[in-house]
């Protein structure tokens, strides 16, 4: 290709990893217990072929930051969402473990996450919030601020490992449908649809970037950009801004059915939460 | 202070009048994609048009392009086809075509339109109703272009 330095290698790169794919070794062993970073692709994703967790596409060095939870940045966060759930709060004088005992008992919820509940759909922050404002009297978290992210990581981290599982037909049909639209709507100055970077170019690098899939089972996820842990909707805020187009807003009923819909096109992919990108 | 207001004035005629015959973005008239009428009704400038092309803000074109080039510049992109050669690879029309809007020369192509300023959706405001480059920005970067020769 005749490629500057920077870019062999960063292309050298992205060739290993599918390398090793082809070698069944790139799986992501995290303390001892190895996380599945691709599967056949579901058949309603139906220009894949294959789902590719975005560790893949990272550095050798980020990639380095998740396998093990004391290098983790966002294991910093867990510990003070395992503080908040402990934590008494609101007119009830309640905490979360006042309901649910074992944060463990959360094994699996991460993955069927958004999910309909009598006619809405809602995502794992709503369910929070919900709980926090109905059952402890609280005030409800900011959608994507530091509790609120602490808090989805710690009960995200309990599906580590399981396969994303989301429903799509019954009455999540019509959510789903809404958030394929809104994947391949070309949107802002630059006019771009979600698919445009991340179903047809994945693997491409875009300036300093290899663009992955785009999925979301690693979320609330650890960037070294801004060295927090960033909300599903708040990464999709920050793509719609990159293209110039105006975002819609966290929690809003766009974000959530993209997120719905983005959550089915990495059916099989393991939850990694809270995983680490740059 | 009044006479800085005035040399900045005096700045933006000069701007305004460099260009004769600018045609307005919607005025553009293709044939098979290509543009054969300069949009300011002038040359370009093949140097600014190199710093256009490089500059994030303004035609940031290595997000998606290699350009031998450009070599001292970090990080280009593969998104595209490689650049080297496109002044031997296409005429002035065609290139002046592919920079303000790629879309009538390659259909559904990921590569944004660059002199158009209507038909976005949900820009955002700031950007709204505005090309993202100017109409001398966009004959700078063909004549750029136009000295990529293999
Ligand atoms: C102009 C290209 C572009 C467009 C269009 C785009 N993205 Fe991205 N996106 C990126 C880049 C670059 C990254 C960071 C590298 C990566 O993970 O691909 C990214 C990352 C992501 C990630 C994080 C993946 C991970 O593993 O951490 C998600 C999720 C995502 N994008 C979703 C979306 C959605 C949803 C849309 C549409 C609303 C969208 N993107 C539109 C360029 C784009
Ligand atoms: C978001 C990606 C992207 C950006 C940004 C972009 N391009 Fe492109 N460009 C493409 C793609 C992709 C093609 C190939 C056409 C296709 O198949 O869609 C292309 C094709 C071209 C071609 C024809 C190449 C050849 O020789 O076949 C030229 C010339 C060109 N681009 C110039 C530019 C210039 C100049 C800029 C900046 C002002 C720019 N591009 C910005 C993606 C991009």
């Amino acid at each position: 290709m005749g490629l500057k330095p920077v870019l062999a290698l960063a292309t050298g790169m992205i060739v290993a990893s599918f390398v090793a794919l082809a070698e069944d070794s790139a799986n992501l062993v995290i303390e001892g217990e190895t996380i599945i970073t691709t599967a056949p692709a579901p058949d309603h994703a139906e220009n894949l072929d294959e789902v590719f967790s975005g560790w893949l596409f990272r550095s050798k060095e980020t990639q380095a930051l998740q396998l093990d939870d004391f290098d983790n940045p966002g294991f910093v966060f867990v510990d003070q969402g395992i503080d908040l759930f402990n934590a008494v709060d609101g007119s009830e004088g309640k905490s979360c473990a006042a309901c649910h005992e074992n944060v463990e008992d959360f094994a699996g919820l991460r993955t069927q996450m958004p999910r309909v509940v009598d006619g809405d759909l809602q995502t794992m922050e709503e369910q929070v919030n919900a709980c926090r404002t109905e059952r402890m009297g609280a005030e409800p978290w900011k959608y994507s601020g530091a509790q609120m992210t602490s808090m989805t990581a710690l009960i995200g981290l309990q599906s580590r490992g399981l396969p994303m599982d989301v429903a799509i037909d019954g009455d999540a049909a019509p959510y789903w449908e809404k958030g394929k639209e809104l994947y391949y709507t070309r949107v802002g100055q630059l006019d771009l649809a979600c698919s445009n970077c991340h179903e047809a170019n994945y693997g491409n690098m875009i300036r300093a970037d290899n663009l992955s899939q785009g999925q979301i089972n690693g979320f609330p996820t650890y960037r070294l950009k801004n060295a927090k842990l960033n909300s599903t909707h708040a990464r999709f805020k920050g793509c719609m801004k990159n293209v110039r187009a105006t975002p819609y807003a966290e929690g809003s009923a766009e974000f959530k059915a993209l997120e719905l819909y983005l959550a089915s096109r990495g059916q099989g992919l393991a939850v990694e939460t809270p995983s680490v990108r740059n | 202070m009044k006479r800085t207001i005035t040399a900045v004035s005096v700045v933006f005629l000069g701007l305004s009048s460099a260009y004769a015959d600018i045609t307005a973005p919607n005025d553009v008239s293709f044939e098979d994609g290509a543009v054969e009428l300069s949009v300011t009704g002038a040359g370009g400038n093949a140097e600014t048009g190199r710093a256009v092309f490089l500059n994030r803000k303004q035609g940031n074109c290595l997000a998606c392009h290699v350009n031998s080039d450009a070599a001292d510049a970090p990080f280009h992109g593969d998104v595209g086809p490689s650049l080297d050669g496109a002044g031997d690879r296409w005429s002035e029309a065609e290139l002046r075509g592919i920079v303000t809007n790629s879309k009538m020369t390659f259909e559904d192509t990921i590569m944004p339109a660059f002199y158009i300023e209507a038909g976005y959706n949900r820009p955002l405001e700031k950007f709204a109703g505005k090309s993202i480059l100017s109409a001398g920005q966009v004959e700078d970067v063909v004549a750029y272009l136009l000295t990529l020769k293999e």
